[in-house]
């Protein structure tokens, strides 16, 4: 301690006591990105928690109108869990593809992934408009608000996920298969999975204990 | 650029760099057993569901069990989470979110549930029709 103060004292210039540092350490260029696009999930995650506590709490209030039994059709719902878990698949396939740095198969991959989802929001929609003409609208009672907010909200994820998708598409197709294009892409893996759980929670409360109710 | 910075920070940086490149996308093998998986853990509670084998409560508990199981299966085969993944970083969030959830849902319908059952006054059909 005192050897430093003595040195301090006759050479001040060079040995000055620093409290920065002289040079920021380095920095992967997205090395945190990861991180930070897990932490969204995570805020996300909290999103879709809330409307399931609104669905769970209001779910069994009919207001004396159609009930889930009335309303739901299964084999619709698991024709629609099935076109999310090839996407998914299909999309981990796509990353396959890129960690070989194969980038028409990425493409192909990508684009099929794109297909199922479409095919997922076009059978949801049409759900959505044969409860809409039954007169089961979202005005009809809590139970088809909570119901049309949380399936609504995880079906405009998918939307945006699937706009992102073509996004990344003309990307890699224009700039290549570059670190940057692969960050983006695993962003997107994650944000699609994660999609996939989220619809694990909703086919099994709304749908399926839904029928059990 | 990384043999510049090894020689200045020697600990860390390698480390990272290495941690970074080895980002696990998985393998076509454990893709394909999580979407075996998830396949199974899926049909089952459908079937269950569709069919009414068994009694209803005994169904719904065993349609939750599997949706968790997925969730996890869901978790590491396709989101690749695992406790070294951002230096366990992911894994505090996830816990922390985890917690979150937890209270919220189970708050939510434990208090919804008893101002329910507290507040509104018992419908007597036989009152209100006289």
């Amino acid at each position: 301690m005192s050897a430093t103060a003595v040195k301090t004292a006759s050479n001040p210039l060079d040995d000055k006591t620093v409290f920065y540092l002289e040079e920021e350490p380095h920095h992967e260029e997205g090395a945190s990105t990861m991180l930070g696009f897990w932490l969204y999930l995570m805020s996300d995650c909290l999103i879709f928690a809330m409307l399931f506590a609104v669905f769970g709490v209001l779910g069994g209030n009919y207001a004396a109108g159609p009930g889930p039994k009335e309303l739901f059709d299964l084999e619709l719902v698991a024709l629609n869990t099935a076109m999310l878990l090839f996407s998914s698949i299909t999309y981990g396939f796509a990353m396959l593809a890129m960690d070989r740095n194969n980038q028409r198969q990425t493409l192909a991959w990508l684009a099929i992934t794109g297909l199922f989802g479409l095919a997922f929001l076009g059978i949801e929609l049409y759900e959505f408009g044969h409860l809409i003409h039954e007169g089961a609208t979202p005005q009809r009672s809590a139970f088809l608000s909570s119901f049309f907010t949380l399936v609504g909200t995880h079906g405009l994820h998918v939307t945006f996920g699937i706009i992102w998708l073509v996004t990344l598409m003309v990307q890699v197709s224009m700039k290549g298969l570059i670190p940057a294009n692969k960050r983006r892409l695993m962003c997107l893996s994650m944000f699609w999975h994660f999609l996939d759980v989220i619809w694990i929670g909703v086919f099994t409360f709304v749908y399926l204990l839904g029928m059990l109710r | 650029m990384s043999a510049a910075n090894s020689d200045h920070s020697p600990d860390s940086h390698d480390v990272d760099h290495l941690g970074h490149e080895a980002h696990n996308h998985g393998s076509f093998k454990s893709y394909m057993i999580g979407f075996v998986l998830s396949v199974i853990l899926t049909a089952i509670p459908f079937a269950l569901v569709m069919t009414g084998v068994l009694p209803t409560q005994a169904t719904a508990l065993i349609v939750m069990g599997f949706a968790v199981v997925q969730i996890v299966v869901h978790m590491i085969y396709f989101l690749h989470m695992n406790s070294k993944s951002e230096g366990g970083w992911t894994m505090l969030a996830l816990i922390f979110t985890i917690i979150v959830v937890v209270i919220a849902l189970s708050g939510s319908l434990w208090v919804m549930y008893h101002l329910n059952t507290n507040m509104m006054p018992t419908h007597d059909m036989t009152q209100m029709v006289g």
